[in-house]
């Protein structure tokens, strides 16, 4: 393997209900720095059936050539044909470094690709960096439950892998109408070789506001004691028109499903408020909340590691100060909602 | 009769491990070694497909000698075979290198008894990467199914198996053919308490132990830290937090206190109050 063949930085391009998902935006930010540091090209590779005309806003995003495969074998994600394109993509253009979120089918596509080519992968990465003389990738992630941070590199394989998180790097400012180069790309895959079908696809019919994606989350501790004490969790979420979020020991006791779980394994949010109840603030909570835009914490115990982590913080008793404060809020919109009524 | 086989992990408990602040290193004695959690998950779903269609469960790991205990572990769950490989070659393994030395294993369990499924949890919370099941998919060119929270069912004359895969708006039901690899969430099951029968087999049961020597056609610089591509080269402590702001006062004084913050970003609260309007 010769190293001078490997060039670029690349980032898989997840589709999302008919846009770049936000986390591919993210990485496309991410690469362009490290693409700069290197003086190479950042290219994004984008799969799916009907989803060229994204590559355009690759290209606003930062990108300077998009890859497209483009047919009806991919218009579901599946490990089997993604991962064909994406080695036969890694083979022909040989990249120095390829980034993919770290989400379900980020996560599921690179670990089957690097596996085939083979090469290193380094999963859930927080931190980027590269040496600009050797290109090597410097890829830091949480381990040991956020306990330390690692760097980890590949020394001896190309490309260079990463899963990185999604909510941790920047997405560039949109440079409306910027262009680049499309290279499309075509592999001669028939339905039926293909193991796997998708029968159908279910969309949860729930209006719950993702924590992931809300302004603002609420999220409970086991300090609220009791599935009855970690409604109030609920009821100021529903006041603030905020996600609920909740601690991993509160997800282990089953006061509320997984997806609500904010940490290393759960999900990693960054809501312009954050609020932790009766969180105490293990280091796997604090690694996927930290970069919350406004941290407040409410906890009983002064020593508890979340008020170090906070903005702004309530040493008392949940269970008192947060109705009060659902009411206070709730009464204090009232007043304005009145006062706009006024104004019309 | 199926023969499903379930790869498990014992792992230090990383919710209560004390790291050593000078050497940024784990305190091992701080954290009790047990069986993955989400491993548990795919031993009780392997269990539960077994009731339902007939065969056997296996189980496999890798690890140092008392990870014994995390198989016998999971004949408590349920399983019928423990297999466990063990060899100081395989240390210091990352996923390509774990998943490498656990296809052999399952190679070799294969050839006494042909395996129809494989299961495995959806991460581990030490490594953390949910890297080693897809690796092993592949390795053996099985279709990979991740993040699996139902078993729908299995087809064993039509040879395919169906399955909801979890997405972050819903699911999806894939069918795929057998043999192939699910990792599956923690929520497709409950893990009951053991039974009594099961706990005392597990106390007295004894997995075949297998070291690189037993197992064929390998090639040993793919084994342990030397068929690592990924090397981990510093690690340190995250940067600690400066602390915030307290709040003082009785609880009604806090609370205005707290209102204030919010109010001044109330924009925020858009949502709130058109839901509250309309």
């Amino acid at each position: 393997m010769s190293f001078e063949d490997y060039r670029g930085v690349w980032v898989f391009i997840e589709e999302k209900d008919g846009a770049i998902a936000p986390v591919s935006l993210e990485l496309l930010g991410a690469g362009r720095q490290l693409a700069d540091k290197r003086k190479t090209e950042l290219a994004g590779v984008l799969i799916g059936e009907n989803i060229s005309a994204l590559a355009d806003r690759a290209f606003e995003y930062g990108a300077d050539k998009v890859y497209v495969y483009d047919a009806p074998i991919y218009r579901f994600y599946r490990t089997e044909t993604y991962m064909r394109a994406m080695l036969a993509c890694v083979e022909k253009h040989k990249p120095e470094i390829l980034l993919y979120g770290a989400t379900s089918t980020g996560k599921d596509l690179a670990s089957a690709v690097a596996t085939d080519l083979p090469t290193g992968l380094t999963a859930d990465t927080t931190q980027l960096d590269v040496e600009e003389d050797t290109g090597l990738l410097l890829a830091s992630r949480p381990a040991f439950g956020g306990n330390i941070m690692a760097t980890i590199l590949c020394k001896k394989y190309r490309p260079q892998m990463a899963t990185v998180r999604p909510k941790v790097m920047k997405a560039l400012p949109r440079k409306v109408g910027a262009s680049g180069v499309v290279v499309e790309e075509c592999l001669p895959l028939r339905e039926e070789d293909i193991r796997t079908k998708v029968l159908e696809i279910v969309r949860s019919t729930t209006r719950r506001i993702r924590i992931d994606e809300a302004d603002v989350v609420v999220a409970g501790g086991k300090g609220l004691g009791s599935p009855a004490g970690f409604k109030i969790v609920e009821q100021l979420a529903e006041a603030l028109g905020a996600a609920v979020g909740a601690s991993r020991d509160v997800v282990e006791a089953g006061w509320i499903g997984h997806h609500h779980q904010v940490g290393q394994t759960g999900t990693t949010v960054t809501p312009k408020i954050y609020f932790a109840i009766g969180i105490s603030g293990a280091i796997q909570h604090l690694v996927g909340m930290q970069n919350s835009g406004l941290i407040i914490a409410i906890n009983k115990d002064p020593a508890a590691p979340i008020f170090q982590a906070c903005h702004y913080g309530i040493v008392g008793d949940a269970l008192t100060i947060v109705p009060m404060l659902t009411e206070a809020f709730k009464s204090a919109l009232g007043r304005k909602e009145e006062a706009d009524a006024g104004k019309v | 009769m199926l023969h499903i086989v379930a790869c498990i992990k014992q792992v230090p408990d990383t919710k209560i491990i004390k790291m050593n602040p000078k050497t940024n290193t784990m305190d091992r004695s701080s954290a009790p070694a047990i069986l993955n959690p989400y491993d548990a998950h795919a031993v009780e779903e392997a269990v539960r497909l077994r009731n339902r269609y007939g065969g056997v469960v296996s189980v496999l790991t890798m690890g140092p000698p008392p990870a014994v205990k995390a198989i016998r572990k999971c004949i408590e769950i349920g399983a019928d075979e423990g297999y466990m490989i063990t060899d100081r070659a395989f240390a210091g393994a990352d996923t390509l290198a774990t998943s490498y030395a656990l296809t052999k294993a399952l190679e070799k369990i294969a050839q006494t008894r042909p395996i129809d499924l494989i299961i495995c949890g959806k991460m581990t919370i030490d490594g953390d990467t949910g890297q080693v099941g897809p690796g092993i998919a592949r390795r053996l060119d099985m279709p990979p199914l991740t993040s699996v929270n139902k078993v729908v069912e299995i087809d064993e004359e039509m040879k395919c198996a169906i399955v909801h895969r979890k997405l972050e708006d819903g699911y999806e039901v894939v069918r795929s053919e057998l043999p192939c690899l699910l990792s599956v969430e923690k929520e497709i099951n409950e893990v009951p308490y053991s039974s009594l029968p099961n706990m005392l087999r597990a106390a007295r049961y004894q997995p075949h132990i297998w070291a690189v020597a037993d197992l064929s056609d390998i090639d040993k610089t793919q084994l342990g830290l030397k068929g690592s591509p990924t090397i981990v080269s510093s690690v340190w402590a995250p940067p600690k937090p400066q602390g915030g702001k307290i709040l003082e006062g009785a609880p009604a004084e806090q609370v205005s206190q707290l209102l204030d913050i919010l109010m001044s970003r109330q924009e925020l609260f858009a949502a709130a109050a058109g839901g509250g309007a309309s």
